[in-house]
């Protein structure tokens, strides 16, 4: 009874639909309102436009649906999605319905009365964000001088209610140094799983880039020293488990970007525009909302998610490519983002003919930087939504 | 602690880490775990849908045994599935 399960890699069971995998992740972004101003933050740059959310009924009815395609995974997002003042409500609801169900919050907005309700409600786990290990970087990024503390408040709450606890750290220049203080940080915390993630350089991280890439000796230690903790943490019988993730800015080859387009995941925007990932709401590709269509169609049918199944749409040097089955090549939203054209391959690619375009990034980020960062916050935004 | 041998009279708890349910889009039972899923294979199943923290090791074996009357060896199978399944942190003894 070795190899008893395997992980849930996102490979399409054997009996699923031929072409395609089910929507096992679903991703909620209730809101796009949220107190923080994080520069790197994946939201749509305009989302001071889009004001639209739906509402409790529409929600419960896209989760039923999800479930009935063999979602398992539903994750509350935003923005911050303790805003919405029916989350616990939701999460009742996701439970009821079988969900795994994760909060990924800022701990801003949260205490230790609605931990308790959320955990009555049949909440699963909380994932928490730091900005950094020092009050002083992450209320600097974070745009808020309490916030620091209110999250270590809160991490600590979430682990005396016995909650599983997932701590996100978006790693770049200006804190991927203290990567050992982090660290320390999540183990006083007891956090089960960290997640030391590299920006992905997307919405406000992509206008910021120059602000948050990393150089490569940065990346370097930082990845030197998180191997020697993960080392010194499971001889002394630890159980955390350190997630490291590489900005793909350093990589010849692109990530298998979100296990293939609509394969795995499902996210749904707070005005119910369905998505195939959280970021491709930027590219020039018609996408279906959940009020006008259901779930069935929109992961089965819709032109929005078959757009990029399978391999028809690729160019060279991808479609002659013999790794085009492992990474898809590669991701969509970099490949149009930095090219004008998504149908290319992901730039990240050195067999990319825009290959240029990020070892041009690589070595900006040895200059150091003087710009102030963009804030992720409403004024910021309706400048965007006007160009 | 792993290595150490499992004995008939303990009582295997599910981690609070972990949530066990059958999945009918899977056709299998499954671990759901924060952002995670492990597709249990049919016996890892069938050992995991008795763990409740009531049962003993030796109630499991013979629930099992009583199951699948044809099945040979079965108690060794369990026995070293719980001490996978200790050593993943899924379950405590």
């Amino acid at each position: 009874m070795s190899n008893a399960g395997s992980a849930c890699n996102g490979q399409p069971s054997l009996n699923a639909v031929p072409t395609h995998g089910q929507p096992l992740w679903l991703l909620a972004e209730l809101t796009y309102k949220c107190p923080l101003q994080c520069p790197y933050c994946a939201n749509p740059t305009n989302f001071a436009s889009k004001t639209d959310e739906l509402t409790t009924a529409e929600w419960v009815d896209v989760f039923t649906q999800a479930r009935e395609l063999g979602a398992a995974q539903l994750g509350f997002s935003g923005g911050e999605p303790l805003v919405r003042q029916d989350l616990a409500e939701l999460i009742s609801e996701a439970r009821q319905l079988g969900y795994y169900t994760n909060l990924i919050t800022s701990g801003v907005g949260l205490n230790e009365h609605k931990i308790a309700d959320f955990c009555e409600a049949g909440l699963d786990h909380i994932q928490v964000s730091f900005q950094a290990a020092d009050p002083e970087v992450n209320n600097l990024l974070a745009g808020s001088k309490k916030a620091f503390q209110q999250k270590l408040k809160m991490a600590r709450e979430v682990k005396a209610q016995g909650y599983p606890m997932v701590l996100n750290f978006v790693t770049h220049r200006h804190n991927i140094d203290q990567i050992d203080r982090i660290i320390e940080l999540c183990v006083e915390l007891e956090a089960d799983y960290v997640e030391l993630a590299t920006c992905q350089y997307y919405g406000w991280a992509y206008e910021n880039r120059n602000n948050l890439l990393p150089t490569r000796a940065q990346l370097e230690r930082a990845e030197r020293i998180t191997n020697e903790y993960r080392d010194r943490l499971a001889a002394a019988g630890n159980p955390i488990k350190i997630i490291f993730v590489t900005p793909d800015y350093y990589e010849e080859r692109p990530k298998g970007c979100m296990n293939g387009w609509g394969q795995v995941f499902l996210t749904v925007t707070p005005d119910g525009t369905a998505l195939p990932c959280h970021s491709a709401r930027m590219l020039p590709v018609e996408f279906p909302n959940v009020k006008e269509q259901s779930i069935e169609q929109i992961w089965n049918r819709s032109n929005g998610f078959n757009h990029f199944r399978g391999y028809e749409w690729m160019k060279e040097p991808c479609v002659s490519c013999d790794e085009k089955e492992k990474d898809f090549g590669g991701c969509r939203c970099q490949a149009f983002m930095l090219t004008g054209d998504a149908n290319n391959a992901d730039p990240v690619c050195s067999k990319s003919p825009h290959h240029d375009l990020i070892v041009q990034a690589r070595e900006e980020a040895e200059l150091p930087t003087h710009q102030e960062p963009i804030f992720r916050n409403e004024r910021n935004s309706r400048v965007f939504a006007k160009s | 602690m792993s290595g150490v041998e499992i004995t008939p009279d303990q009582t295997p708890v599910l981690s609070r880490m972990f949530r066990f349910q059958w999945e009918k889009a899977q056709d299998s039972y499954v671990l759901l775990y924060p952002e995670g899923m492990v597709k249990l294979n049919g016996p890892a199943g069938e050992v995991l849908a008795l763990v409740d923290g009531q049962r003993t090791v030796t109630d499991i074996i013979q629930s099992l045994q009583a199951k699948f009357p044809d099945a040979d060896g079965i108690e060794q199978d369990i026995l070293e599935f719980l001490g996978d399944a200790r050593e993943q942190r899924w379950i405590s003894l």
